[in-house]
């Protein structure tokens, strides 16, 4: 969170800490997960909804609970809200239902549009958001997903690969290429001619599923952005989806972080505190520096990606080439520090390192991001 | 005081084309400035009111916020600044702002702006490392003048300078923080020598003092007998500032002293001239670098809002030191991966300059405190971690065991 945050962001960062730690402690995940498939509870998430979590993207005026205006004001604050989820390695999809709710604020609004902007914000709908991972690099390969033109339906054939709560959706938002363009539908989670088949996720609680389209038909009318918006906002999609994911990447190295400090205080070795080492004070020194300019880096991706900045794609692919490696080094780190309790399933720290790989892995790798870098740089 | 930025940027792009030169190069850095050339351009922005922005104007300042700096910057890029004055305007100034008396600042300080004086840090001493408060520099009081003793060293410029800062024991019997004093000290005066070192890459910016029976006035002091670590402090803090590219007095976007690693823009620059631009592990090297930088554009801000907000502690900035020098170190890796052969042969009569910045690397990790300093304040006073053991602590200083000084070689 930025130093100078409002208030009301201060408050929202407490309130959804405190919400998350008081319904699913980071103590109950392994349980939740096992028990789970999904990965989170229905009624949990509702709850969650209520809070305004779903709906940070959608403007008051389509009864969201973001900022007025078709513009992105609310990022910020959504980037408060998946800090608190990375600190709390929690369950649930903020993200699918996050980018899926901006996108169908996007949309032309008719009745349709506005149920189910109204049950996605309730938590009453879960969706998944279809684009795409394990085929060209992230982030400018096309969606996997092809709809091809089938009298008055569109056909759609292809696999997306590691689509989050993709097995335990109601409803998919398909990005898909029709000709040379892109465009994006709203269709059930249940169609003749989809396989959704569950896979396995490395985090506990986050779940994904690869999706297998082959020929499943939909009418016209599942077209939400045509082909006129629809590669400008799958780039968009994207920068969101980075953000939130870098805001949680911090959030959940910033916990390991104050965890292995606590510890590395209390803990006794040759009768000093291992935090009197000057080899580890100097790596947590290191550890600091890399939490703080990943901070920045996602402010810098926050305010460019709100604003629509020409630089956006550069800031958003920035984070995440730095967060995305400096996460993950936070979190090995601490494990090392802690020693050999570090790596045991019953010490916490696997489920941040979980959550910060995942993170760091989809949606573009950071070596798949420097890629992109380059190439916006002209290089 | 003007509140809004835009007229005064209005202002700047009238008054610069008819004041200031252009570059006719990259802007020059280290030894390769002239210090009668940088004086000049200082008084022209001086005589402009573009001078000490960020300075109280009851000194000649201009008495405005870092975010008029922040355009100044942006708008002269491209113009010759007097770069060679920005330790004098990021780090003695503001010190002088500080803790000099009303008499001090009203000689020092618009001299200082006009580009009158150059002054300089004579902090760390040959025998001391990067134990500056350890200074066996000895100062003894005679009636209304001190007689200092002693040896200084790392003063950049100090040859090209007027005046300086210069930390000296005045009394061995308090512990070793509380018997310091800060002298103000006229350069070029008997009882002061000043030696140039040459570098590893053969350049002299850096330079040893030697002094013997160096006489100054009792009102020569900056702050109060014995509360010179105050004064250093707080002459550290600028140092971090200007060091981690946050300072808000300074002219120019370049960074103080010889760069020893190439930018990110030159980066790609020395990528094409070697012919390495298409390789992807160098596209790569490049875009990383860039990305450092935007990084640190933010984390600077980021930083710089915390520490005035006191949400963070001051001691912050040195995050903002850890941060440019591992991009420095970053960035000189690149340039010799990215460069071939001409690291280390080059035709005769030109610049080779890669591998002299190679030479020199370490410099970035060294000049201003050490990465180690900086990660030991980082842990120790941003994180709260627990001290080293200190022998030298609370006891008097002359029972603490140090080097002895050094003698002229």
């Amino acid at each position: 969170m930025r130093f100078d945050a409002s208030d009301e962001q201060r408050q929202l960062g407490v309130t959804t800490r405190r919400f998350l730690e008081s319904t699913v402690p980071v103590s109950g995940l392994r349980l939740l997960g096992e028990k789970n498939p999904a990965g989170f509870d229905r009624d949990w998430w509702r709850r969650a909804a209520d809070l305004g979590w779903a709906s940070l993207l959608v403007p008051e005026t389509l009864g969201g609970s973001g900022a007025p205006g078709a513009g992105l004001a609310s990022l910020a604050d959504l980037a408060i809200v998946a800090e608190e989820y990375g600190r709390g390695v929690a369950p649930g999809p903020l993200l699918p239902a996050s980018v899926a709710a901006w996108t169908l604020a996007q949309a032309e609004q008719s009745e349709n549009v506005g149920a189910a902007l109204d049950a996605i914000g309730a938590g009453e709908a879960v969706w998944a958001w279809v684009r795409g991972e394990g085929g060209d690099p992230w982030p400018q390969s096309p969606p996997s997903v092809r709809a091809v033109p089938a009298g008055n339906a569109l056909s759609l054939t292809g696999t997306a690969g590691a689509v989050e709560s993709g097995a335990d959706a109601d409803r998919l938002l398909v990005a898909v290429c029709l000709g040379d363009d892109v465009a994006h539908l709203a269709v059930p989670a249940e169609l003749a001619g989809l396989e959704r088949r569950r896979v396995s996720s490395l985090d506990l609680v986050r779940r994904h599923a690869d999706l297998h389209f082959d020929g499943a038909v939909v009418p016209r009318t599942a077209v939400v952005i045509g082909v006129d918006r629809g590669r400008a906002l799958l780039e968009r999609q994207g920068h969101i989806a980075n953000v939130v994911q870098c805001a949680e990447m911090v959030g959940a190295a910033s916990r390991s972080f104050a965890m292995t400090l606590a510890y590395a205080t209390e803990r006794y070795s040759f009768g000093r505190p291992l935090a009197s080492y000057q080899e580890l004070k100097h790596r947590f020194a290191d550890m600091k520096l890399w939490l703080e300019a990943s901070e920045a880096a996602v402010e810098a991706a926050v305010a460019a990606v709100a604003a629509d900045a020409p630089e956006a794609a550069a800031r958003v692919s920035t984070a995440k080439l730095y967060v995305g490696r400096a996460a993950a080094d936070v979190v090995q780190d601490c494990i090392q520090i802690h020693g050999g309790i570090g790596v045991t399933w019953e010490h916490d720290l696997h489920l941040y390192l979980r959550r910060v790989t995942t993170g760091r892995q989809l949606m573009g790798t950071p070596a798949e991001h420097t890629e992109h870098l380059a190439s916006l740089l002209g290089l | 005081m003007e509140q809004h930025t835009e007229p005064f940027r209005r202002r700047l792009r009238q008054w610069l084309p008819d004041h200031m030169p252009r570059e006719d190069g990259p802007p020059r850095t280290g030894s390769a400035r002239d210090p009668a050339r940088h004086r000049e351009l200082q008084r022209r922005l001086f005589d402009g009111g573009f001078a000490g922005l960020t300075y109280p104007a009851a000194y000649g300042g201009q008495g405005l916020t870092a975010e008029f700096q922040e355009v100044f910057n942006q708008e002269a890029a491209g113009y010759e600044l007097p770069t060679l004055c920005n330790v004098t305007l990021g780090i003695l100034g503001p010190t002088i702002v500080d803790f000099g008396t009303e008499e001090q600042k009203l000689r020092h300080i618009p001299a200082i702006l006009r580009g009158d004086e150059m002054w300089v840090q004579l902090l760390s001493e040959p025998a001391g490392g990067s134990d500056l408060a350890g200074c066996i520099t000895r100062a003894v009081r005679d009636g209304d003048v001190w007689v200092l003793n002693g040896s200084k060293i790392w003063s950049t410029n100090a040859h090209i300078s007027d005046f300086a800062l210069c930390l000296a024991r005045s009394n061995w019997s308090l512990p070793k923080h509380r018997g310091l004093t800060m002298f103000i000290v006229a350069l070029h005066q008997p009882g002061l020598d000043i030696e140039p070192i040459t570098q590893a890459n053969g350049d002299a910016e850096f330079c040893q003092e030697f002094i013997t029976d160096l006489a100054i006035g009792a009102a020569d002091t900056l702050g109060a007998e014995n509360a010179g670590w105050e004064v250093v402090s707080r002459l550290l803090y600028h140092e971090r500032n200007l060091a981690g590219a946050a300072s808000p007095y300074t002219y120019g976007l370049v960074a103080e002293g010889t760069p020893v690693a190439p930018t990110a823009p030159e980066l790609a620059e020395v990528a094409r001239a070697a012919g390495t631009a298409h390789n992807n592990r160098v596209r790569a090297l490049v875009a990383e670098a860039h990305a450092l930088d935007a990084i640190q554009e933010q984390l600077v801000e980021r930083i710089g809002t915390g520490i005035a907000l006191g949400t963070l502690q001051a001691t912050s900035g040195s995050l903002l030191r850890l941060f440019e020098i591992t991009k420095v170190l970053f960035c000189s890796n690149a340039s010799v991966d990215i460069a071939r052969s001409e690291v280390v042969v080059w035709p005769e009569g030109t610049a080779g300059s890669l591998g002299g910045q190679f030479l020199m690397r370490q410099s970035a990790a060294l000049a201003g405190g050490s990465i180690e300093m900086q990660r030991n304040i980082i842990a120790e006073r941003v994180l709260g971690l627990p001290r080293e053991h200190a022998p030298d602590v609370g006891v008097p200083f002359d029972s603490v065991p140090h080097n002895a000084p050094s003698t002229r070689r």
